[in-house]
């Protein structure tokens, strides 16, 4: 199954950068295929943002399967992260090193 | 560069005198009030006025309501505010908290994407006026209040650099405390506008107050507002005698031949006559026929009764031999019955205010000032009674108003005194005890700018309305209330 993700970051922030990385880093320890991502600069896009409704960069939103789920910040705890997001834990990996 | 702040006149009736001419243009100014003071009914005022008086096209940020139900309370007051969202001339970005979603916060964040969403709705529409209604909705959506007054402070700078006029309201928890909740104030503190609403005797009483605006001069103290359906928000100015129009000597009639002698031909065409007695001594029946000598020669009187509806009034003016109905039906005078406990005396006064206006009568009567005293503080009462009299004297009617005193006191009813300084003429209407018998006296207190008869007059109703008798003699306490005839040995 493949989990639809979209992030919002606000051009070049400090924490949107961050945050870029921390989600590619994730989706990379995953089984391939089985995270798709879509970066949405809020400056050029702000009516992706309107239809969204987001108001804080950087947003993860989850946007399928359903429920969706939105989470605020530069997403450092990757546990957490997974655990929200409902991911399946990488392959042969049940804890993941923070970065 | 003078450093001169221009001003951007909202629209809002009353608000821009108050204002010397509006907020300043092209900065924040913060809207703060308890819950229910009417913080979200004068941002979207505010914003639709500019649409409809100034062409000036608004971004509408709702971080509370959802926009549907923002619209749908905004309908009553009649603003187009639906029409101007539909022809693009507002645009609103939704930031309300949905309920089917579910947001966690994991490290920092900001607000770039509001920014952008608001910067992105300002060239859609070419907006000048912005609002954010209200902010205090933001910070339960977070975990770190001081990150989101940061980032509030990072937009409303960005707003600034637009040159965009921005209204952003926000919560107080107490009517006379801190400015707002979550120190909102910090990051816009240049311009504060408060808005109340405290309970004063049993009734409401809202007043708006303009607490700073930096660098520019403005009106200070509470003004008293009210909020009406197809209006919205009106700011009261200071209510008193602002504008002495130049003294009438036209005299008119009171309706009463013997009352008319006394205060030497009637009374002068911008009186207020105050009648004042216990109940039973006729002061309606003055009322009554004060208006129907008006109809009778061709004037209009409108007459606001408290007390009684328009058909009681009617009947018991036909007792007394005064056809009201006949004047009513011909259009000449207007019966407008009303029970004022149900409103807050603000609303009662624009009620007044906007009847005169459209009724556009000559003569006007209040029957009675003591039913609308009932629940209300002394200082409302008395700051109604101010405006109520200078909407008379504006309008240049011949105005008679009623005070019930009561039926065995040794002092003047509370209102009777403040009301007499401020009318032109006043008869005292009193049961005087006469060698044993219950009689009705009258004498005129006062008349402004004439000389009046001095003397105590005893008088009979019938059902051919007031008769005057001779003058008493020997009668003392006519002030007081409680009349008593020592005969001379």
């Amino acid at each position: 199954m493949t989990v639809a993700l979209r992030l919002y970051v606000a051009g070049s922030g400090l924490h949107s950068e961050v945050a870029e990385r921390n989600v590619r880093e994730l989706c990379a320890s995953l089984e391939p295929g089985s995270c798709e991502l879509e970066v949405v600069d809020v400056s050029t896009a702000p009516e992706l943002a309107d239809e969204d409704r987001i108001l804080a960069t950087p947003t993860l939103v989850k946007r399928d399967p359903p429920p969706t789920r939105k989470v605020i910040g530069d997403l450092g705890d990757r546990e957490l992260l997974m655990q929200t997001l409902s991911l399946p834990a990488p392959p042969g990996d049940a804890k993941t090193n923070q970065p | 560069m003078n450093g001169e702040v221009e001003r951007l006149q909202l629209g809002i009736p009353g608000f821009d005198q108050i204002a010397e001419g509006g907020i300043p243009r092209g900065r924040a100014s913060l809207v703060v009030g308890t819950s229910g003071a009417g913080k979200t009914v004068f941002a979207l005022q505010a914003l639709a006025a500019g649409v409809r008086l100034y062409k000036q096209p608004g971004v509408l940020v709702t971080f509370d309501e959802t926009p549907e139900d923002l619209l749908r309370n905004a309908q009553g007051f009649g603003w187009g505010l639906e029409e101007a969202v539909a022809e693009g001339q507002v645009a609103i970005i939704d930031c309300a908290p949905s309920h089917d979603e579910e947001q966690i916060q994991m490290g920092d964040f900001d607000f770039s994407a509001l920014l952008a969403r608001i910067m992105g709705a300002v060239e859609r529409v070419h907006a000048q006026r912005v609002v954010m209604d209200s902010v205090s909705s933001l910070f339960p959506q977070f975990n770190d209040p001081y990150a989101v007054r940061r980032e509030l402070g990072r937009v409303i700078r960005g707003l600034r650099q637009e040159r965009l006029t921005t209204l952003i309201t926000a919560e107080r928890t107490e009517e006379y405390g801190p400015v707002a909740r979550f120190g909102v104030e910090e990051f816009v503190a240049d311009n504060v506008i408060i808005l109340r609403n405290p309970l004063a005797g049993e009734q409401r009483r809202r007043t708006i107050e303009i607490l700073k605006f930096r660098g520019v001069a403005h009106e200070t103290g509470e003004y008293s507002y009210t909020i009406e359906a197809g209006t919205g928000i009106r700011v009261l100015p200071r209510s008193a005698i602002e504008s002495f129009k130049d003294a009438s000597t036209e005299r008119v009639t009171t309706g009463i031949e013997g009352i008319d002698e006394m205060l030497r031909g009637g009374v002068y065409r911008d009186t207020v006559m105050l009648i004042s007695g216990a109940t039973g001594t006729g002061k309606t029946l003055q009322v009554c026929e004060f208006v129907r000598a008006g109809a009778q020669s061709g004037e209009r009187g409108l007459l606001l009764s408290f007390e009684e509806s328009a058909a009681q009034l009617m009947r018991n003016a036909m007792s007394w031999g005064v056809d009201l109905r006949s004047a009513v039906d011909s259009g000449s005078v207007r019966i407008s019955a009303r029970y004022p406990d149900r409103m807050s005396l603000e609303d009662l006064l624009t009620q007044i205010r906007l009847e005169v206006e459209e009724f556009n009568p000559t003569r006007v009567a209040v029957d009675s000032l003591t039913a609308i005293e009932r629940g209300a503080s002394p200082k409302a009462f008395r700051e109604f009674i101010s405006g109520l009299i200078n909407c008379f004297k504006n309008a240049e009617v011949a105005a008679i108003v009623t005070i019930t005193t009561p039926l065995m006191s040794s002092s003047e009813a509370i209102s009777e005194m403040h009301i007499s300084t401020l009318s032109d003429a006043v008869i005292l209407l009193r049961y005087a005890e006469v060698a044993g018998d219950l009689r009705r006296v009258l004498t005129v207190l006062k008349m402004r700018g004439s000389a009046h008869d001095r003397c105590i007059r005893e008088y009979t109703i019938h059902d051919t309305g007031m008769a005057l008798g001779g003058a008493i003699q020997n009668v003392e306490g006519v002030l007081s209330g409680s009349v008593v005839h020592r005969p001379s040995t």
